[in-house]
C-alpha cells in the first residue's frame, strides 16, 4: 500500500487534518469560553467586574457570591419547582404515552388510523396559539400560580405517543401472542413485555421530555405570578431584569442552574444527543 | 393467538374487547387533548373575532376587526420585520455554521466525540442562562466582547443598547446556542451517504473539493432543506432570547411577533387582539409545515433511515 503516490497524498492530507484541527479547536474555544467566563465571573468581586481592563482570573476568589444568590432569590424553591414540574411531566408523558401508543400500535379498533393521524397533526399547533386560551381556562379553574397550571396541560402529548408507537410496532407479535396464551391481559403485556423491551426508547424520550420541561419559559412565565411559584428559568430572567448589573451573583446563579444538567450531559452524552436530536421536535 | 390467526386471514373484524381496551388506554391522553389543546384551539379562534380587555366583562363581536387593525398596526409590522431579520440571520448563520462543523467532524478524526460533545454543550444549556451569560458578554462597558475588541483597537458598539447592533447580538447568540443541534442532524445525514460514491469518484480522480461539491452537498440537499425549515419555524417563534436579552428594545428594534403577542396579551391584556396575532403566526407556520410535508418529507423519511 505504501507507494510513493500514497505518501505524497498522505503528507498533503496530514496538512489538511492540521488545518481542520485548528478550525475545530478555535470553534471549541468559542463554545467553551463563555462557559469559562461565566464560571470565573461568578467568583469575582465588584472591583473586578466593573473594570475596563481584561483580566481572566479573579485576584481573590469570592465564594460568597454563591451565598448571595440565595439572599436575592428563593433559588432553592425555584429549583424545587423546576424539579417537580419536570419530573411530573416526564413521568406522566411516558405513562400516558405508553398507554396510547399501545392502543395505536397493538390494538385494532374502528377509527384507529384517522385518530392517530389527527392527533399527530396537532403537533403543528404552536404553544403560542394555546397560551392565551389556556391562561383564561386555568384562571377560571383557579389554577393560575399553582403547579397544576404548569403540569396539567402537558401530562400527555402527541409527540410521546408518536415516538413510543414507532418502537412498539417493532416488538414481534409472537412475543405478545405467547404472553396472551399465558393469560396476560393488555396492561400486563404492555408493562411486563413491551416496556422492558423498549427500555432505551423510554430513556431517550425521558431525557428529551425532562430537558424540554426543565427549559420551558413562556408557559411558566405566563402561568405563574408569585416568586415562590416561579421555575428556575423564569426566576433567573426575573432576577436579571431586577438586578440588572449584579453580574457576579447572576453568573453564580447561572452556574448553579446549569451545573446539574451539564453534569448529567457528561454522564450520559449519547442519550442526550439522541434524545434531543432524534426526537428533534424541540420547542 | 386468535387475533393473529384472524389477522393472517386478512379478517377486518374488530374484537370488541380490543376496542374497549383501546378506548380505555386512550382516555387519559384524550382528556388532556380535549381540555388543553382542542378547546384552546377553538376558543382562541373565537377570541380573535372579539374585542376583549380581560378586566371588563363584555366581549363584543368584531368579526375580522382585530385582523383588520392588525394589518394597519405599525407595531405589528415592526414585529414582522424584526422577526424576518432575525430569522434570515439565524437561518443562514446556523445552517452554514452547523454544516461546516459537521463536514469538518465527519471523517477521519480521532477526537470526533470530544468535539461533538463540546459543540453540543450550548444545546443542553438552558436558553435563559445562555441569554444571561451573553448579555454579560455584550455589556457595553464591562463586557468581554468590547474588552476583546479594545485589545485590537476597536471601540465596540453598545450592543444590546444599540438599535443597530442589538439584533446582531441576538442572532449571534442564537447561532452559538443552536449550531450544535443542527450539526448532529447534518452528521446523521452525512453518515447516510454510501461510501461507494466516494470510491467511484476516487477512481475517476476527483479531488476533495470536487467530491464535496459534486457528491456530498447535492446528497445533503434534503437534510439541508429540512434543517432550514426547522430553523424557519423555530425562528418565527423566537421569544425567550429576546425577552431576556433586550425585552424587545431598544426602541422596539428587536421586538418580534411572539414578543409583541406577549405584550398585547399579558401586559395590555388585549386577549382578542393577541389571539389574532397568534392565529396569523399559526397560519404562517402551518403553511411552512405543509410546504415541508409536500416537498421535503417528514423528519423520519429524511434522516430516520440512516440510523
Amino acid at each position: 500500500m505504501a507507494s510513493n503516490i500514497d505518501r505524497g497524498r498522505y503528507i498533503r492530507s496530514a496538512g489538511l487534518v492540521g488545518v481542520k484541527y485548528l478550525v475545530l479547536l478555535s470553534g471549541a474555544a468559542a463554545v467553551a469560553f463563555p462557559f469559562l467566563w461565566m464560571l470565573l465571573t461568578s467568583f469575582k468581586g465588584p472591583s473586578e467586574i466593573f473594570t475596563y481592563s481584561f483580566k481572566l482570573l479573579p485576584s481573590k476568589w469570592r465564594f460568597s457570591n454563591y451565598l448571595e444568590v440565595f439572599e436575592f432569590i428563593p433559588f432553592g424553591r425555584m429549583f424545587l419547582n423546576s424539579i417537580i414540574v419536570s419530573v411530573v411531566i416526564t413521568v406522566s408523558q411516558m405513562f400516558t404515552g405508553a398507554l396510547a401508543a399501545y392502543a395505536f400500535a397493538r390494538l385494532r379498533f374502528p377509527g384507529r388510523d384517522v385518530l392517530f393521524y389527527a392527533y399527530l397533526a396537532t403537533m403543528m399547533l404552536p404553544e403560542q396559539v394555546r397560551i392565551i386560551p389556556s391562561f383564561l381556562l386555568l384562571k377560571w379553574m383557579h389554577l393560575i400560580d399553582t403547579h397544576w397550571a404548569l403540569t396539567l396541560p402537558w401530562l400527555a402529548g402527541p409527540f410521546s405517543v408518536f415516538f413510543l408507537r414507532q418502537s412498539f410496532l417493532d416488538v414481534p407479535q409472537s412475543l405478545l401472542d405467547a404472553a396472551r396464551i399465558d393469560g396476560a391481559g393488555h396492561l400486563r403485556i404492555l408493562f411486563q413485555v413491551i416496556v422492558p423491551l423498549t427500555r432505551n426508547t423510554f430513556l431517550t424520550l425521558g431525557v428529551f421530555t425532562f430537558m424540554w420541561s426543565w427549559n420551558m419559559f413562556l408557559w411558566p412565565l405566563v402561568m405563574t405570578q408569585s416568586l415562590a411559584m416561579r421555575t428556575l428559568p423564569v426566576g433567573l430572567a426575573m432576577f436579571k431584569s431586577q438586578m440588572g448589573t449584579n453580574w457576579a451573583v447572576m453568573m453564580a446563579a447561572s452556574v448553579l442552574a446549569v451545573a446539574p444538567i451539564i453534569l448529567a450531559f457528561f454522564l450520559a452524552q449519547r442519550r442526550f444527543i439522541e434524545g434531543i436530536t432524534l426526537t428533534g421536535l424541540k420547542s | 393467538m386468535k387475533s393473529a390467526v384472524l389477522k393472517s386471514l386478512g379478517c377486518r373484524r374488530y374484537k370488541s374487547e380490543d376496542t374497549r381496551v383501546a378506548y380505555a388506554f386512550l382516555f387519559p391522553s384524550a382528556v388532556v387533548f380535549l381540555v388543553f389543546t382542542a378547546f384552546p384551539f377553538f376558543y382562541s379562534l373565537y377570541l380573535s373575532f372579539h374585542k376583549w380587555n380581560i378586566l371588563t366583562p363584555v366581549k363584543p363581536f368584531v368579526g375580522l376587526g382585530n385582523y383588520a387593525s392588525l394589518f394597519r398596526d405599525p407595531d405589528f409590522w415592526n414585529a414582522v420585520k424584526n422577526t424576518l431579520i432575525y430569522s434570515a440571520g439565524a437561518i443562514l448563520g446556523t445552517t452554514l455554521t452547523s454544516l461546516a462543523l459537521a463536514l469538518l467532524l465527519w471523517k477521519g478524526l480521532r477526537a470526533r466525540n470530544f468535539f461533538r460533545t463540546v459543540y453540543f454543550l450550548p444545546v443542553v444549556t438552558s436558553l435563559v442562562v445562555v441569554a444571561i451569560v451573553w448579555s454579560w458578554i455584550f455589556d457595553p462597558q464591562f463586557g468581554l466582547a468590547n474588552k476583546l475588541l479594545k485589545l485590537i483597537g476597536i471601540n465596540g458598539p453598545a450592543w444590546l443598547y444599540s438599535p443597530h447592533w442589538a439584533m446582531f447580538a441576538l442572532v449571534f447568540t442564537s447561532i452559538w446556542k443552536h449550531s450544535g443541534y443542527y450539526m448532529v442532524i447534518f452528521l446523521a445525514g452525512l453518515y447516510g451517504i454510501p461510501e461507494v460514491f466516494y470510491e467511484c469518484a476516487e477512481v475517476d480522480g476527483a479531488n476533495g473539493f470536487q467530491k464535496l461539491w459534486h457528491i456530498t452537498l447535492p446528497l445533503l440537499r434534503r437534510v439541508t432543506a429540512l434543517v432550514m425549515v426547522m430553523l424557519t419555524i423555530n425562528s418565527f417563534k423566537v421569544f425567550t432570547l429576546v425577552y431576556v436579552m433586550t425585552g424587545g428594545g431598544p426602541m422596539k428594534s428587536t421586538e418580534t411577533i411572539v414578543n409583541y403577542l406577549y405584550r398585547q396579551g399579558f401586559e395590555s391584556f388585549r386577549m382578542g387582539y393577541a389571539s389574532a396575532i397568534a392565529w396569523v403566526l399559526f397560519m404562517v407556520i402551518l403553511l411552512i409545515s405543509l410546504f415541508q410535508m409536500r416537498f421535503i418529507g417528514g423528519r423520519r423519511s429524511a434522516i430516520g433511515q440512516q440510523y
